[in-house]
């Protein structure tokens, strides 16, 4: 007889797969009720810990072209389909959904990467202007990433919905702290060691499970933090209140559709800054 | 003959030879013994009151360092400026011990500072290598004190030291001790710079360690900050341990500066915690002990900053040097 070898959810921070620094962890059950894995119920020090991780990896995502960003979120889209199968099976172990809708939320995940791949050397070209101007200048207006931003993925969601939370945010050259839904956490796990396998930096994205409710106050204030979005939260008033004690862009949960293969130019534009520079017209 | 005097520690004339008897006399350090230490006391918790205590503490013991080959007078200054006023939210923040500049800097560093109580700390003696002759060193000493360094950090001859030649460091030592009289008789305070990372062994770093307080060093420091190695909790431990077992034999206190690679607050709090208790609370002051340190004090008034509001601070909330 062979004991069975269980996988240990742990969390994504930096490149890494660490344990909590707290040690705690919290049961998952299926719908029945049945016992499905222990997760990491991650502290605040573990959220102060990703936010250090996305900020130093930031800048040197935000370096890299647009071209190899888009490669590496297509690179991400090619290896979830090689784990499709792993995805359907927690997908239906978690939700009790039939294969037909597990596969389907994996096909629109691994769409949504290809569709926010596309975006990357886009952006500019659609939302950045060329302004008149009563001199002898060019003036030029560019998107640029806000930095580090701290995401709530939707709560209802196992795959598709943090895909679309991801996704439009790194794009552009942010680096990202995603709490993962508390109740439905694998596939962001699973999705930590497909992103590890994709030749995305280290720290670019980090990934946290447990409770939203102890983690969003302290990522809503942190000062280091640039945007924060709300989708997931259950108390996104207060967060806001909190956020409003630095300069901090706030996105309102439900503001953005997450449920499909696509995702919307606004939300990429949420977390970037407009650069204007004027340029001297040579005559 | 007091206890404290040279030839009585050292039991007879100084010379190379007994210099060499007295110091291999010493007795060896238990690497493994000494490493543990370090890393047991290394994992205290220090939370709330007196978290915000060291938090302070470690800013009142700091000395500020900038030593760049591309140093400039505003850069000095902009330096001194954040020394004054270490967190401009924050009043009652207190500030450095000491400002460390190349010896060249110091008459900025002093105008800048005024009669601020922050002391100017001028590095010496052909820094960081030490490899001049012994009168540019003793020159460079007494430019730097002429100039109004109220401290001077000198380098010890390394070259001397590991070939076994103690009595050229002992009289080096000596030399620029009185290369640090000032006009008015008064002395600046002289601290000794081992370069641990360079003497290659424990045995070594004790030997030196005593050497430097024999021949009148007012503080041993670990590092120029130039090398690879440079302080770390172990090799601290050890030279505290050094200045507590000269207290016990002959009464003099002697201070203990690590220097280079200390970035965090909680590495700081690490070492405040070793010196509690390997050489005693005594040691808890400005005057004798020091960090060598430039990006430890954001860190620091960020934890402050955290510790006051409640919210995790950011870079961008403190001064970028």
């Amino acid at each position: 007889m062979r004991l069975d070898v269980k996988k240990t959810y742990k969390l994504f921070i930096g490149g890494k797969f660490p344990r909590s620094e707290s040690g705690h962890t919290y049961e998952l059950t299926n719908p029945k009720g049945e016992f499905v894995a222990n997760v990491v119920l991650a502290s605040r020090k573990d959220a102060r810990d990703a936010v250090v991780a996305a900020r130093a990896a930031q800048p040197g995502w935000e370096g890299a072209t647009a071209y190899n960003r888009g490669q590496i979120l297509y690179r991400i889209a090619e290896m979830l389909e090689g784990r499709r199968e792993q995805f359907v099976a927690e997908i239906r172990e978690l939700t009790g959904a039939s294969e037909k809708q597990a596969n389907s939320e994996v096909d629109a995940a691994i769409d949504s990467w290809v569709w926010h791949a596309g975006w990357s050397d886009k952006v500019d070209s659609v939302a950045g202007s060329m302004n008149p101007v009563a001199g002898p200048f060019f003036n030029i207006s560019t998107n640029q990433p806000t930095g580090v931003v701290a995401a709530f993925a939707p709560q209802k969601s196992s795959l598709v919905g943090l895909v679309n939370t991801i996704a439009p945010i790194i794009v552009t050259g942010n680096s990202v702290v995603v709490v993962a839904s508390e109740s439905l956490p694998l596939s962001a796990i699973t999705l930590t060691e497909v992103l590890a396998t994709s030749d995305l930096p280290g720290g670019v994205v980090n990934v946290l499970t447990g409770k939203e409710e102890d983690l969003a106050p302290w990522l809503a204030s942190h000062q280091d933090v640039n945007a924060v979005d709300l989708e997931g939260t259950s108390n996104p008033v207060d967060l806001e209140m909190r956020a409003a004690e630095t300069l901090k862009r706030v996105v309102r949960p439900g503001t953005f559709q997450r449920a499909g293969s696509k995702g919307s130019l606004q939300q990429i534009l949420a977390f970037m800054e407009v650069k204007t520079v004027w340029h001297p017209k040579g005559h | 003959m007091p206890k404290n005097e040279p030839v009585a520690i050292v039991g007879g004339k100084i010379t190379n030879l007994s210099l060499r008897r007295w110091l291999h006399s010493l007795p060896g350090v238990d690497k493994v013994g000494l490493e543990s230490r370090a890393a047991s006391l290394g994992t205290r918790s220090i939370k709330t009151a007196s978290k915000a205590w060291a938090l302070d503490a470690a800013i009142k013991m700091m000395d500020l360092t900038t030593l760049e080959g591309m140093d400039t007078p505003d850069r000095v200054r902009s330096l001194c400026l954040k020394a004054l006023t270490p967190d401009p939210t924050d009043p009652d923040c207190p500030r450095p011990a000491a400002i460390c500049v190349y010896g060249d800097m110091v008459s900025v560093a002093k105008q800048t500072l005024g009669n601020s109580g922050i002391y100017v700390a001028a590095v010496a003696t052909a820094f960081p290598s030490g490899r001049a002759s012994v009168a540019v060193k003793l020159q460079d000493t007494k430019d730097a004190v002429k100039a109004g360094a109220d401290e001077i950090d000198m380098v010890i001859d390394r070259g001397a030291f590991l070939s076994g030649n103690y009595m050229e460091v002992y009289k080096q030592i000596q030399a620029v001790k009185n290369a640090c009289t000032r006009a008015d008789g008064t002395k600046a305070h002289l601290k000794v710079i081992l370069e641990t990372g360079e003497l290659q062994t424990y045995d070594n770093i004790r030997r030196a360690s005593y050497l430097a307080m024999l021949a009148g060093g007012d503080f041993i420091k670990t590092s120029t900050g130039k090398v690879t190695v440079n302080a770390t909790l172990p090799i601290t431990l050890l030279m505290l341990q050094a200045v507590r077992d000269w207290y016990d034999q002959t009464g003099v206190l002697i201070g203990v500066k690590p220097a280079g690679g200390i970035r965090t607050a909680k590495d700081a709090i690490k070492y405040l915690v070793v010196v509690k208790e390997v050489a005693g609370e005594r040691w808890l002051t400005p005057d004798l002990f020091r960090f060598g340190a430039s990006s430890l004090l954001n860190d620091v008034l960020m934890q402050r900053q955290k510790l006051k509001t409640g919210n995790y601070s950011g870079p961008d909330y403190v001064t970028v040097d």
